[in-house]
C-alpha cells in the first residue's frame, strides 16, 4: 500500500540541543505505527512537525507523495492530521462541551445553540465510552478524563491521520481497552495512526510496525510482534534485567493512619495503615476517588470527618504546610498544574520543596541548591541543556522527572505518589523504583496510586483497591493479581449500577 | 549557509537583543540623545535625570515584587504620598522627633500594604480591585490628615533632597541602595524565591509547601515600605509633603517593571530590568524636554515606548515556545 505520509531527514534543533538529527518516517492508511524512544529521544518533536506546531530546520515531509510544507494547525487539518498531544490543550475554565467543540459550537442566529451543542457533546463522550457531564468545567475533572476528552475531541474531527501522543499514560486497563477498540475500528477504516507509548505490552496489542528513535534519530523500524526485550535494547542500547526491581524490607511501625476519612459525594470511611518500611499500592478505576483521598492526607483539600495521624500524631485537616512539617509528602498526578513552575527553570523547580529548609535567617544556600539539583538530575537522567533550561521546553517525561525529583530531595516520611512514573521511559522508571527502594529500606514508607496495574502489582508490598470512592479491599502482595485487583476494582460498581 | 542556519542566526540575534532589550535601548536612546542635543550629557544634566527616575525607580521596585507574584499594585503612589504626609504632620505639626516620625510613616506604608494583602488573601479580592481601594483610601487620608495643604518637612529629613559634594544627589543613592535591596531580596531570599513560584504556579507552589498567604502579605508589605521611601525621598525634594504628590505614579512603575522585562503574567522580573525601565521613563521625559517636545506629545512618545516594550517582550516569549 503507498504510504500517506514520508519523512525524511528531518532536524531540528533547539537552543543548546539537537531534538531531532536525521528522522525517517513512514506511515500507511490502515496502519498503526508506535514511535518509540526515551525520554527526551524526539518524538513529541517529531509529531509536532507534523500538525504544524513546529517547522523542521531540514528535511521534507511528503504527504500523498507530494513535498508539502505545514506551517500551522490550519494546514495540519486541512490535510486531515488530527493530533492528541502530550500535554493537554484544554481550557481549564470551559465546560468539557465547549472544549470538545471549541470553534465549531454549533450556532442559531448567530447564538450559541446550548442544547445541540451537549447534545452533540454527549455523542463524541459515548463515541470514547467516558461518563462526564458535559456541563462540568474541565478544570475539575482529573487527568485521565481530561485525556479522554482529549481523545474525543480529535477523533471529532474525522482525520485521515491520527496522532496520538501517550494517550495512555494515565488511563487504567479498562479506558485501555476502550480506546483500543476505538483505534482498531479507525484502523479498519484505513485512518493511518501514530501511537506514542512507554507501555511496551501495548505494542503487541495495538501497533503493526514500531520505528525507534534514539537521541533524534531513527534507529529501527521493526515489525510490531518484535519481543520486548529487543525493543528496550534498540530503544535504550542495553537490556534491563528486572523492570520491577522491588526489595522488601521489614515493615515498622505505621507512619501513616488514615481513619474513617469522608467527603460527602467524593470518598466515604476510608481507613488504611501505611508502615514503616512499606510500599502500599492504591488501586482502581478512573473516579475512584484516589486522587481525591491522597489530596485530603496531604492537605491540599478539605475533608469532612474522619482523622489522618502521622508518626501516631494527628495533624490538621486542609493544611499542606502542617502536613508537610508532619513528614508528607504528595507528587501530584497533574505536572502541568500542580507540579511545576513551567516558565521557571529546572534548578528552580527541583528546589522548590526543600526551598524553606535550605533558608537560614531568610536567605537561601543556593549553592547547596544547585549541588542538590545536579545531583537529582544526574540520578533520574534528565535530558537537559543544563539546570537553567525552562521546564517548558523539557520533554513530557523529563519533566515528570523533575516532580518526582523534587519531593526525593525533600526526603519526607511518607511519601504519597500519584502516578509517579506518568510517561517516564522503562530504563528511567527502574532508576525511580531504585530510588522508591532506598526510601524504605530507611525506613520510610510510600503510598502508591498508579493506573499502571503492573507497575502497582510489580513494587507494591499491599494493595489497596478502591471503588466508587469506598475501600473495596485489601490484598497481599501474594494475593494480588491483575484479576484480583479488577474483580475489586470493578465488582462494587457493577453492584451499584 | 543555508536558509535554515540563516535563519538560526538571525533567531539567535534577536533572542541577545529582547533578552537586554532594555538595556540595549537605553542606551540607544542615550546615544541619541547625545547627539541631538548638546545639553544631555553633562553631569548637571545625568544627575538631573538620575534625580527624576529615583522616585520611579522606587516605586516600580515595589512594584517588580508584586507583579512577580502575578499581583498588580495600583496604591503605590498613593501610598507614597499617605506615608510623606504623616511624617510631616506627626513631626511639624506635633513635634514628633523626626526619626521616629520616619518610622511611623515606613510602618504606615507597610500597614497599607499588609491591608492589601488581606485585602487579596483572606478576602479573595483580585488585587487590581483591592490595590484600586487601597489607592483610594490612601490618597483620601493624605488629604483628611494634611487639610488638603502642603506640610514643611523637619531640615533633617528635607537633607534626604540634598546633594552631597555637588555630585552625588541623595535621591540617587537611595534609589541604587533600594535598587540592591531589592536584588538581593528576590535573589537569595526565600520570600523572595516564593515570589517567583508563586507568580510562575501559585498551585504548585503551594503543594510545594510553600505558604502562599504569608508570601503574599510580606510581598504587598515590602511593596508598601518601599512605597514609603519613595514618598519621602519624593516630599525631601520639595521640602515639604504635599498630599496630592506621586499621582498617577503607579502607572509609571508598572510601566517600568514591564519595559525591563517582568510579565504581568507573573513569575518573571528583575531589580535591573526594572532600574533600566525607571531609566528610559526618566531618559525620556529629559529628552523630550530638552528637544522642547510639547507635553502633550510627550506622553504620546511614551505610550508607543511602552507599547514597544511589551511587543518586544511578547515576541519573546513566542519564540520560546
Ligand atoms: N521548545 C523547546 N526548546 C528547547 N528544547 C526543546 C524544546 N522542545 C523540545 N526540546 C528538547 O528536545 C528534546 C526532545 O524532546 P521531545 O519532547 O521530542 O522528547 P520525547 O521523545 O517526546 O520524550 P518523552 O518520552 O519524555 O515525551 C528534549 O531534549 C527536549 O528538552
Ligand atoms: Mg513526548
Amino acid at each position: 500500500m503507498t504510504e500517506i505520509l514520508r519523512v525524511r531527514g528531518l532536524r531540528k534543533r533547539f537552543p543548546g540541543v539537537m531534538a531531532l538529527d536525521g528522522v525517517d518516517f513512514d506511515l500507511r492508511p490502515g496502519e498503526v505505527h508506535v514511535l518509540l524512544g526515551e525520554n527526551g529521544a524526539g518524538k513529541s518533536t517529531l509529531i509536532k512537525m507534523l500538525s504544524g506546531a513546529y517547522h523542521p530546520d531540514e528535511g521534507t515531509i511528503l504527504v500523498d507523495g507530494e513535498e508539502t510544507s505545514i506551517r500551522t494547525a490550519e494546514d495540519a487539518q486541512r490535510l486531515g492530521i488530527a493530533t492528541i498531544y502530550q500535554e493537554f490543550n484544554l481550557v481549564p475554565q470551559l465546560t468539557v462541551a465547549e472544549n470538545l467543540l471549541l470553534g465549531r459550537q454549533p450556532r442559531r442566529f448567530g447564538l450559541l445553540d446550548k442544547k445541540k451543542m451537549y447534545g452533540q457533546a454527549q455523542e463524541l463522550l459515548d463515541r470514547v465510552g467516558v461518563r462526564v457531564d458535559p456541563r462540568r468545567p474541565v478544570h475539575t475533572l482529573g487527568i485521565a478524563r481530561m485525556q479522554m476528552i482529549e481523545i474525543a475531541k480529535a477523533l471529532s474531527l474525522d482525520a485521515r491521520v491520527l496522532i496520538m501522543d501517550e494517550p495512555t499514560a494515565v488511563l487504567t486497563t479498562t479506558e485501555v481497552e476502550q480506546l483500543f477498540e476505538i483505534v482498531r475500528q479507525l484502523r479498519d477504516q484505513g485512518v493511518a495512526i501514530v501511537f506514542i507509548t512507554h507501555h511496551l505490552e501495548e505494542i503487541a496489542a495495538i501497533g503493526d510496525r514500531v520505528t525507534v528513535l534514539r537521541d533524534g534519530m531513527s534507529v529501527a523500524e521493526v515489525p510490531a510482534g518484535t519481543p520486548e526485550d529487543e525493543l528496550v535494547r534498540l530503544m535504550v542500547g542495553r537490556s534491563i534485567d528486572q523492570q520491577y526491581p522491588r526489595e522488601r524490607s521489614d515493615a515498622g511501625p505505621p507512619l501513616l493512619e488514615v481513619r474513617n476519612l469522608t467527603r460527602a459525594g467524593v470518598f466515604e470511611d476510608i481507613s488504611f495503615d501505611v508502615r514503616a518500611g512499606e510500599v502500599v499500592g492504591l488501586a482502581g478505576l478512573v473516579g475512584a476517588g484516589r486522587t481525591e483521598v491522597a489530596r485530603a492526607i496531604f492537605g491540599a483539600d478539605a475533608y469532612d470527618s474522619g482523622e489522618v495521624l502521622v508518626d501516631g500524631r494527628p495533624i490538621p485537616r486542609g493544611k499542606v504546610g502542617a502536613a508537610m512539617e508532619a513528614g508528607l509528602g504528595l507528587v501530584p498526578e497533574d505536572r502541568k498544574g500542580q507540579g511545576l513552575v513551567l516558565g521557571a527553570d529546572v534548578r528552580e523547580n527541583l528546589g522548590l520543596v526543600t526551598l524553606h529548609r535550605a533558608s537560614r535567617g531568610g536567605f537561601v544556600d543556593r549553592a547547596a541548591q544547585d549541588r542538590a539539583a545536579a545531583t537529582m538530575a544526574g540520578q533520574l537522567n534528565v535530558r537537559m541543556s543544563g539546570l537553567g533550561q525552562e521546564v517548558r521546553t523539557l520533554s513530557g517525561g523529563n519533566q515528570q522527572k523533575i516532580v518526582i525529583g523534587k519531593w526525593l530531595l525533600a526526603e519526607a516520611n511518607v511519601l504519597i505518589l500519584d502516578e509517579p512514573t506518568r510517561g517516564i521511559d522503562v530504563g528511567a522508571k527502574v532508576e525511580i523504583y531504585q530510588l522508591i527502594n532506598s526510601l524504605t529500606a530507611a525506613g520510610r514508607a510510600v503510598l502508591m496510586i498508579s493506573s499502571d496495574l503492573p507497575e502497582v502489582l510489580g513494587m507494591s508490598d499491599r494493595v489497596i483497591v478502591m471503588a466508587r470512592g469506598r475501600l473495596a479491599g485489601e490484598l497481599s502482595a501474594g494475593e494480588a493479581t491483575q484479576d484480583a485487583v479488577m474483580a475489586l476494582a470493578v465488582g462494587e460498581m457493577e453492584e451499584a449500577r | 549557509m543555508t536558509t535554515g542556519t540563516l535563519r538560526l542566526r538571525l533567531r539567535r540575534g534577536s533572542t541577545l537583543l529582547s533578552e537586554n532589550g532594555s538595556l540595549i535601548g537605553l542606551v540607544v536612546l542615550v546615544v541619541a540623545l547625545t547627539l541631538l542635543s548638546g545639553d544631555f550629557l553633562t553631569v548637571t544634566n545625568l544627575l538631573n535625570v538620575g534625580v527624576q527616575a529615583a522616585v520611579t525607580a522606587i516605586l516600580a521596585f515595589a512594584a517588580t515584587y508584586v507583579i512577580i507574584t502575578a499581583g498588580i499594585d495600583l496604591s503605590v503612589g498613593a501610598v507614597a504620598a499617605l506615608s510623606a504626609v504623616v511624617l510631616a504632620w506627626t513631626a511639624t505639626s506635633h513635634g514628633v522627633p523626626w526619626p521616629l516620625a520616619t518610622v511611623i510613616a515606613l510602618v504606615v506604608g507597610i500597614a497599607c500594604g499588609l491591608a492589601n494583602g488581606a485585602l487579596i488573601t483572606y478576602g479573595k479580592l483580585p488585587p487590581f480591585i483591592a490595590t484600586l481601594a487601597m489607592q483610594g483610601v490612601a490618597r483620601g487620608l493624605g488629604l483628611v490628615i494634611s487639610q488638603g495643604s502642603p506640610i514643611p518637612l523637619p531640615d533633617a529629613v528635607s537633607h534626604l533632597g540634598d546633594t552631597i559634594g555637588s555630585y552625588l544627589p541623595v535621591p540617587v543613592i537611595v534609589m541604587v541602595v533600594m535598587g540592591v535591596i531589592t536584588a538581593v531580596v528576590l535573589n537569595r531570599t526565600y520570600p523572595g524565591r516564593a515570589m517567583y513560584a508563586i507568580g510562575g504556579n501559585e498551585e504548585a507552589a503551594r503543594l510545594s509547601g510553600i505558604k502562599v498567604t504569608r508570601q503574599k502579605l510580606i510581598t504587598y508589605a515590602l511593596a508598601g515600605g518601599f512605597a514609603a521611601v519613595a514618598g519621602i525621598v519624593l516630599a525631601s525634594r520639595l521640602a515639604s509633603a504635599q498630599p496630592q504628590a506621586a499621582l498617577g505614579y503607579e502607572l509609571d512603575a508598572i510601566a517600568a517593571v514591564v519595559i525591563g522585562g517582568a510579565s504581568l503574567s507573573g513569575g518573571k522580573g528583575k531589580a535591573l530590568g526594572t532600574l533600566v525601565g525607571a531609566l528610559i521613563l526618566a531618559v525620556l521625559r529629559n529628552g523630550l524636554n530638552l528637544l522642547s517636545v510639547s507635553a502633550f506629545w510627550q506622553q504620546v512618545v511614551i505610550g508607543v515606548v511602552i507599547a514597544l516594550a511589551v511587543l518586544l517582550d511578547t515576541l519573546r516569549r513566542r519564540q520560546a515556545n
